[in-house]
């Protein structure tokens, strides 16, 4: 009996804990459908009627959809570079014996731990210098190098891939690049899959690098675009449009988590577990 | 005897080539990684030797950046506020984290719904932190926030008492905190349920066999089997952690300054101050000096928790 007592007791703090993480979104999603005045006198969790007044005030402050087309322009190329790259990069390190291999390896450790921070300032001279300032140059090719993900798919690729098959290919007189895409691709693409995942939503959500590459409005990647909601009083003034924005730029990711969330939870439990 | 030489010469050779395939794989990767990694960590260092405003030539002046951010006690402050809300949140974090696992992991309760759970704890990671910022700053605004009208409706606080969440230099670093620690504890409990799953079964039996309890089970067994993926949470924690700027930046709106009272800039919005603010207090060389500080801070912190973390084994 205590046991049970015990056990409808746990499950209930679980759910007020998954409560706790959801409330927020759940009063964003039903605040951004009242007027500044109802948000500010209640709470309720029955949507109101502002839905059209509060968009009519975000779309006269931005163009959110814009900001959604530049996120999608930067993070989809860049995730699908580090993905190939970073393959490349690991199977190359894995599967051959060449010099300086081990000092390559070593730097690569070097930089998975070097906080991002530490080159900002050198990175941003280095853009200005090449003139990429509003440039989106600056924030995709760099995610050929992802040490990392290098890191993780050498890992995979050392437990999952055998050199025999790789000299069978050769005896067939492969050559080195096609044994890589028609080969070794295939066997890797489930722990690429994992890792993209992951850079893609570290590319979505990033903050503080395209703030400090961009400065045109209409270059503005989602998240640039969302800061910007401090500087207009009119929209200070008005929190059903600030819910409104916010809840445009979560709603899609919240929508992709319910689909893929088993790929993304799967995606972190393998960063922790390469130790 | 001659065509049996002939092999042994040709056959490592051929080896030899194949190998050197390797660079080619590896090529992209380093030009980039030289170009966009290596460089700017350099350049950042050379930097914080310089006097340099971020344009015309930089002059060598030194040590004296980093005799400057020694004596900078708002830089102090920065590193005081930074490590304050990474502690608070890393308590609250790590703890939240630990709890779940143990009752995931207990064997006597069974304790069902840990892939729907384990979804729901996590999405708060998944969203940009600056949707995160302003989300939690119209919910926890003292006069039009929910939050304060739930705490008044249902009786918690009186009308006309309403906390300051975000304006009480008090109050505003540890709900910076909490924001944190609700952001991440979902990813430090799946990276700890992947390590626990990972754990031999028979390690559980055994144990239970020998009639140990839950809380016995988990810190003689659990724990110390998990120690290198607490290791990894912990420092990839501060790794982050100290480097805090999103939410700090953009909560109370007032930037760089990190209102109210300067009680919310951390090291990284310090940096940025110096680093890209536009006008006369852009201090381009001071910055990286501030950079390179933060980075040997968090590097001895790193070591000493990882010294700390690896004693125990004796």
């Amino acid at each position: 009996m205590a046991t049970k007592i015990k056990k409808a007791l746990i499950y209930l703090a679980l759910i007020v804990l998954a409560v706790a993480c959801l409330l927020p979104f759940l009063l964003m999603l039903v605040n951004a459908t009242r007027s500044g005045n109802e948000i500010m006198t209640s709470v309720t969790f029955i949507p109101g009627k502002s839905l059209a007044s509060n968009w009519k005030v975000v779309s006269e402050f931005f163009n959110i959809f814009q900001g959604f087309f530049n996120s999608l322009l930067i993070s989809i190329p860049a995730t699908l570079l580090t993905a190939y790259f970073s393959a490349m990069t690991a199977y190359g390190l894995a599967m051959y014996r060449f010099k300086g291999r081990n000092f390559v390896f070593a730097v690569i450790l070097v930089f998975m731990m070097i906080p991002a921070q530490l080159g900002l300032i050198g990175f941003y001279d280095l853009v200005s210098f090449l003139k990429l300032v509003n440039s989106y140059i600056p924030l995709i090719i760099p995610a050929i190098a992802a040490p990392g993900i290098v890191f993780f798919l050498k890992q995979y690729l050392e437990s999952t891939l055998s050199p025999a098959l790789l000299e069978a290919a050769r005896i067939d007189g492969a050559k080195e690049l096609s044994i890589f895409h028609r080969i070794v691709l295939p066997i890797m693409s489930p722990g690429i899959a994992t890792m993209s995942i992951g850079a893609f939503i570290g590319n979505w959500n990033s903050y503080l690098t395209p703030m400090i590459i961009l400065t045109k409005k209409e270059k503005f990647t989602l998240p640039v675009l969302i800061a910007t909601l401090n500087s207009s009083t009119d929209i200070v003034a008005n929190q059903g449009a600030i819910y409104l924005a916010v809840a445009i730029s979560v709603v899609p990711i919240i929508i992709v988590f319910c689909f893929c969330s088993k790929y993304i939870i799967s995606s972190i439990s393998a960063g922790g577990v390469k130790e | 005897m001659a065509s049996k030489g002939q092999s042994t010469v040709t056959k490592p050779k051929r080896r030899k080539n194949v190998n050197n395939a390797g660079y080619f794989f590896i090529l992209p990767f380093m030009i980039v990684f030289v170009i966009f990694s290596v460089y700017p960590v350099l350049r950042t260092l050379y930097l914080s030797f310089m006097n340099y405003k971020g344009f015309g030539e930089p002059t060598p002046i030194g040590f004296a950046n980093y005799a400057r951010v020694f004596q900078d006690k708002f830089f102090w402050r920065a590193l005081w506020n930074t490590v304050k809300i990474w502690g608070v949140n890393i308590v609250v974090q790590l703890g939240l984290a630990f709890l779940l696992t143990m009752v995931f992991s207990d064997m006597k309760y069974k304790i069902k719904g840990l892939g729907v759970f384990r979804a729901l704890y996590y999405l708060p990671n998944l969203i940009a932190a600056t949707s995160v910022a302003f989300l939690f700053k119209t919910l926890l605004d003292w006069q039009y926030g929910s939050f304060n009208q739930i705490l008044m409706s249902s009786g918690i606080i009186e009308k006309g008492a309403q906390i300051k969440w975000l304006l009480d230099p008090n109050i505003a670093p540890y709900v910076v905190a909490i924001i944190s620690a609700w952001m991440w504890f979902g990813n430090s409990f799946i990276v700890l349920m992947a390590g626990v799953q990972g754990i031999n079964t028979d390690y559980f039996e055994a144990a239970s066999i020998d009639g140990a309890g839950r809380w016995k089970t988990f810190a003689k067994i659990t724990i110390p089997l998990l120690k290198p993926i607490l290791i990894y949470v912990s420092i990839t924690s501060l790794i982050g952690g100290l480097q805090m700027f999103d939410i700090p930046y953009l909560i109370n709106g007032k930037y760089a300054a990190g209102n109210p009272g300067g009680s919310l800039q951390t090291v990284v919005m310090y940096l940025y101050k110096f680093g890209f603010a536009t006008g006369s207090t852009k201090q381009v060389g001071y910055a990286s000096a501030i950079a390179y500080s933060l980075f040997l801070i968090i590097l001895v912190i790193s070591i000493m928790q990882f010294k700390f973390a690896s004693r125990k084994d004796d």
